[in-house]
């Protein structure tokens, strides 16, 4: 919805943790919840205070979804005494709910500013033990989107220092994020130090100063992200400042090793980013070509389609083993199937070179292995009537390489292939030329020509 | 902590020569056995074994602080008796006369007090040893209290007239304190001397006070007196907060504390129910045994005569029709003062249900006329669209489409705010009730942050949106002949539903269908269930109008309108059991 809401919500374990809170199997089942409590009361009717309550939040639910602020508070102001309800479940579950209703509604109402939300969530933090850590962490997030830098880190100090009730895993989860956050201010601030020193001249006289200074920063900043990255999530942004950090200070091994380890640990969640790291970190060390293809080859069972694909395939065509090369023709077509790509100059200039040098190499085998799947859909998919029309129109190099691919694939009967050839054009009239000369030559639909 | 501070003090008593000191409020020694009060206090012995005078003072202090987190000691009765006191003022202020407070409320409670063996008799309930009540100490020296007249002229001392302030005299004077010593060891307490005990207690052929019984009481009163207030309109005051009722405790004397046990006693989360306070009348008035009550005749508030009238104008319906409903009555009998007279002593003891039969009333007439079967009712208001549009100057003839679409509007928007109010509801009292005294901060802390939350999100509500409650009203609906929106039909004609034959009116109409076919021959008061989709939409809509006006379940009404059917077809029923839905009706 909003990026308020977006940022409310938190990386995926905060939600998980919230609700193993509230029914403490990990699970909710709402119906079983209502079933249950009419079982508890044994039949009798809904005391009126439940239902006035519970028709009260829908009301505030409602107001909030029309964007009417006002009448969202006016129902919140009655919401409020379910932190006073009999009911010890409802009890316990309300400051939650009211802490991110009432969050939505000072976050939008036009009479709100910064000082009511601070107050609203310093009293919400202290309902309980149970929300203190989760309340200032948002609230930290929601000074972060008004640029309140300084407030921010204060706010997730005093949560880090604060030791109150149980000491439970979530809460152990929550203290580590709250320590990445401030870690990542720290190094927004480190990295702004390393911009004003790279403006300065090194016989400058504040180079020391400066230099002195970035040098304090990263220290503490590694202290507070690396305990959060230990424990299996997704934590893009906290890997990467930290990542780059330790190459700063030339500590190769480190960030290597945290990449790694980011990227292959069984128990994080499927993270194509944590490849591309990976992948960009080695590619800045230089590492050598069978590494890179290692990393790679993962991130192309997970995301066909990513760009990087293409530096793929150079990097397998590049190699001396034939399944690679194999692998190389199998990734085009990959990228080629989704229809984001479906523009892509540069992929289908790839694909046009190779099919013909695979031919050429007499690996027609290759070929219509990939073609076979392949057959059904992609000739209305790529090489329409239709496609050929506008992809001339838009860009005559795009029709040219799709024709010759077109032709090496379908033949040289194809509509698409047709098409571009019949148009005169000046320039490519030599090139379209040379190009059904391959084709007759090695397309794959009349094989005997080939031999 | 009474006793342990008084083991210092060996002297045997002067009366009765036990050695078993009590202390009372001041700090005086009392003898538990005889309650004898000694001259000599703690402090004067203190002095001997402390002499540090500053340490005494400071002792004094904190021992009064205690007494005075613990409160008074106050029975259970005397709560109720409070919130009845302050009802019956509530009462007062809407304009109810003066004697319905001072002396029938009053001797109904008196006699409660009696039959319940809680005060006036000799031998009072209170169990486990306990010294003769408070009320019974107070009150022993007057006149009445030993004989109650009950119900009779005889002036009696205002006991219930200023409910705060004489219960605080009641408290001052009393002599013996009970120790609380013993209830506050144990999980289970309560600020009433016997909460505990009286949330246990289980008497049969006793019928217990709950707050509920409150309004029971209040209802019997305005019954005895014949005030112009029906039992919804009782229980809608109380909704709309001009009757003390959920939260009434929080007037108790700052004095008086609740906790504990009292909790279940006194905080209450729920409106009255219709039902509910109904069944409690009875019951009430069968166990205080009450005499018949004063006849309901033709020109009380509460005869079916006036109720239609009244709520034909509610619901914006011709006048007309008040003839026809004053037919009904007197056919079926239910204007006889023997019917609506509630007596308790008599063998089945019951009491009509004013309103709702007076509006179920109003329906049977409304079937008589339009036949409510989704189909007549619409060809009527085509004829009646007809003709008004042929003769503009005439008395308009009453359309039941438009009617119908200029109710629906109102009544939807009505049931909205009234849903919206409710939502909105504040149902805590600023007393928060807590279980013992180790809850108390816990208690207090939430609803000083209820409070606070509150004061935030006030600044951001619109002002004038909240502004005050509404004035009491028995009216739900106002229908003038200025506003032009909101068309007024009370002078609207019937002529295009009824016609003349000889010297009476007949309905056009000749159908009738009944509301249920059979009742329950058993001894429940089921008299049938209302599926509501077995019914046309326009008789849904009727009950659904008027059971929203009464606050009732439209279930009772629906019941309730084929009681009415019952008495007028009753020898139908008994005849054509069997016979079909559709009855004639040759009845005007």
């Amino acid at each position: 919805m909003s990026d308020f809401s977006e940022e409310l919500k938190g990386p995926v374990t905060d939600d998980e943790v919230e609700t193993s809170v509230l029914t403490g199997a990990g699970m909710h089942f709402p119906w079983l919840q209502t079933y249950v409590e009419t079982v508890a009361i044994g039949g009798k009717r809904k005391k009126d205070f439940a239902q006035t309550t519970s028709a009260c939040l829908s009301f505030v639910q409602e107001a909030l979804l029309k964007h009417q602020w006002q009448q969202a508070a006016e129902y919140m102001y009655s919401y409020f005494q379910t932190l006073e309800d009999s009911d010890s479940y409802k009890r316990q579950a309300a400051p939650e709910i009211i802490w991110k209703l009432g969050s939505e509604i000072l976050f939008y109402h036009p009479k709100s500013n910064m000082e009511t939300f601070n107050t609203f969530a310093d009293r919400m933090k202290n309902i309980g033990v149970m929300n203190y850590l989760k309340i200032s962490l948002q609230h930290a997030l929601y000074l972060l989107h008004h640029g309140m830098l300084k407030d921010a880190k204060r706010n997730l100090s005093e949560a880090e220092t604060w030791r109150h009730g149980e000491n439970t895993s979530s809460r152990g989860i929550l203290i580590n994020l709250i320590q990445a956050y401030k870690g990542l201010l720290q190094y927004y601030t480190w990295s702004k130090k390393k911009m004003e020193l790279s403006k300065l001249d090194k016989d400058d006289y504040a180079y020391n100063a400066v230099a002195q200074d970035v040098f304090n920063h990263s220290w503490k900043t590694s202290a507070n992200i690396s305990a959060l990255i230990k424990i299996p999530g997704v934590w893009d942004p906290f890997v990467k400042s930290y990542v780059e950090m330790l190459e700063f200070y030339g500590d190769r091994d480190g960030a290597q090793e945290v990449l790694t380890n980011y990227a292959y640990d069984e128990k994080f969640p499927s993270n194509p980013n944590a490849h591309i790291y990976l992948y960009n970190f080695l590619k800045r060390q230089k590492a050598p070509r069978s590494k890179m293809i290692s990393v790679l080859k993962i991130l192309y069972q997970i995301v066909p389609s990513h760009k990087l694909m293409l530096e793929f395939h150079t990097l397998l065509r590049k190699s001396e083993k034939e399944e690679h090369h194999k692998l190389g023709l199998e990734v085009l077509f990959g990228v080629l199937d989704f229809a984001g790509c479906t523009k892509n100059i540069t992929a289908w200039k790839y694909l046009a070179k190779y099919l013909k040098k695979t031919l050429m190499g007499n690996h027609l085998a290759w070929v219509q292995d990939e073609w076979n799947s392949r057959k059904n859909w992609w000739p209305s998919f790529h090489f329409s009537y239709f496609w050929a029309k506008s992809d001339w129109k838009e860009d005559t190099a795009l029709a040219c390489e799709k024709a010759f691919v077109a032709g090496l694939l379908l033949g040289k009967g194809c509509r698409y292939f047709r098409y571009i050839l019949k148009q005169d054009h000046q320039i490519l009239g030599k090139k379209i030329k040379r190009m059904k000369r391959s084709v007759k030559k090695y397309s794959i639909v009349n094989p005997r020509l080939s031999y | 902590m009474d006793l342990e501070e008084a083991e210092e003090f060996k002297e045997r008593c002067s009366q009765c020569a036990a050695v078993s000191w009590g202390l009372t409020d001041e700090g005086k020694y009392y003898c538990t056995s005889c309650h004898n009060v000694t001259e000599r206090s703690q402090e004067v012995i203190n002095t001997d074994l402390i002499p540090n005078a500053q340490i005494k003072a400071l002792n004094r202090g904190l021992k009064k602080k205690n007494n005075s987190e613990k409160g008074w000691d106050w029975y259970v009765c005397e709560g109720f008796q409070n919130i009845l006191c302050q009802q019956a003022e509530a009462l007062k202020n809407l304009g109810i006369g003066p004697e319905l407070k001072n002396d029938v409320l009053h001797n109904f409670w008196k006699r409660y007090l009696q039959k319940s063996k809680q005060a006036y008799c000799k031998n009072p309930v209170y169990t486990t040893g306990r010294k003769p009540t408070v009320l019974e100490d107070n009150l022993s020296h007057s006149d009445w209290a030993s004989e109650p007249e009950l119900l009779s002229d005889v002036s009696c001392p205002p006991f219930l007239e200023s409910g705060a302030e004489s219960q605080s005299d009641i408290h001052t004077r009393k002599p013996f304190p009970i120790s609380k010593a013993s209830q506050s060891e144990t999980s289970v307490c309560s600020g009433s001397l016997d909460g505990v005990e009286y949330s246990q207690r289980k008497e049969k052929g006793i019928v217990k006070m709950t707050v509920p019984q409150t309004l029971a009481f209040c209802y019997l009163s305005l019954l005895w007196q014949r005030e112009a207030i029906t039992l919804s309109d009782l229980l809608r005051f109380v909704e709309e907060d001009h009757i003390p009722y959920i939260n009434a405790f929080q007037h108790f004397p700052e004095q008086m504390k609740l906790y504990g046990r009292d909790r279940g006693i006194f905080g209450i989360e729920s409106w009255p129910d219709y039902e509910d306070i109904y069944k409690k009348t009875i019951e009430v008035g069968t166990f205080l045994d009450l005499p018949r009550f004063p006849d309901i005749t033709k020109d009380c508030y509460l005869h079916p005569n006036i109720l239609c009238m009244k709520y034909l104008m509610e619901v914006n319906l011709p006048d007309e029709m008040h003839n026809l409903t004053c037919h009904v009555v007197k056919m079926t009998g239910m204007g006889e003062v023997d019917f609506l007279t509630f007596d308790p002593i008599a063998k089945m003891a019951k009491t009509v249900k004013y309103d709702v039969q007076a509006v179920a009333i109003i329906v049977v007439v409304l079937k008589l006329l339009f036949l409510l079967d989704d189909n007549l009712e619409w060809s009527l208001s085509n004829l009646a669209e007809k003709h008004n549009e042929k003769n503009k100057k005439d008395k308009p003839w009453f359309d039941f489409r438009k009617w119908y679409q200029i109710m629906k509007k109102a009544f939807d928007e009505k049931k909205q705010k009234w849903e919206e109010a409710r939502a909105k509801y504040l149902w805590k009292s600023e007393k928060p009730l807590y279980y013992s005294f180790v809850d108390k901060p816990v208690a207090y802390k939430k609803r000083e942050m209820v409070v606070n939350l509150q004061k935030q999100f006030s600044t951001l509500v619109d002002s004038t949106a909240t502004a005050g409650k509404k004035s009491p009203s028995s009216f739900q609906f106002n229908w003038t002949e200025e506003d032009t929106d909101r068309t007024c039909f009370h002078g609207h004609s019937l002529q295009g539903v009824l016609k003349e034959k000889g010297q009476s009116l007949l309905t056009k109409n000749s159908l009738y269908w009944l509301s249920t076919q059979k009742f329950c021959r058993c001894y429940c008061t089921h008299v049938t269930t209302y599926e509501e989709s077995n019914y046309s939409l326009s008789y849904q809509f009727i009950l659904n109008l008027f059971s929203f006006l009464l606050r009732i379940k439209t279930s009772l009404l629906h019941e309730e309108v084929s009681l009415v059917e019952k008495k007028l077809f009753e020898k139908k029923y008994s005849v054509t059991k069997k016979k079909s839905r559709s009855k004639k009706a040759r009845r005007h």
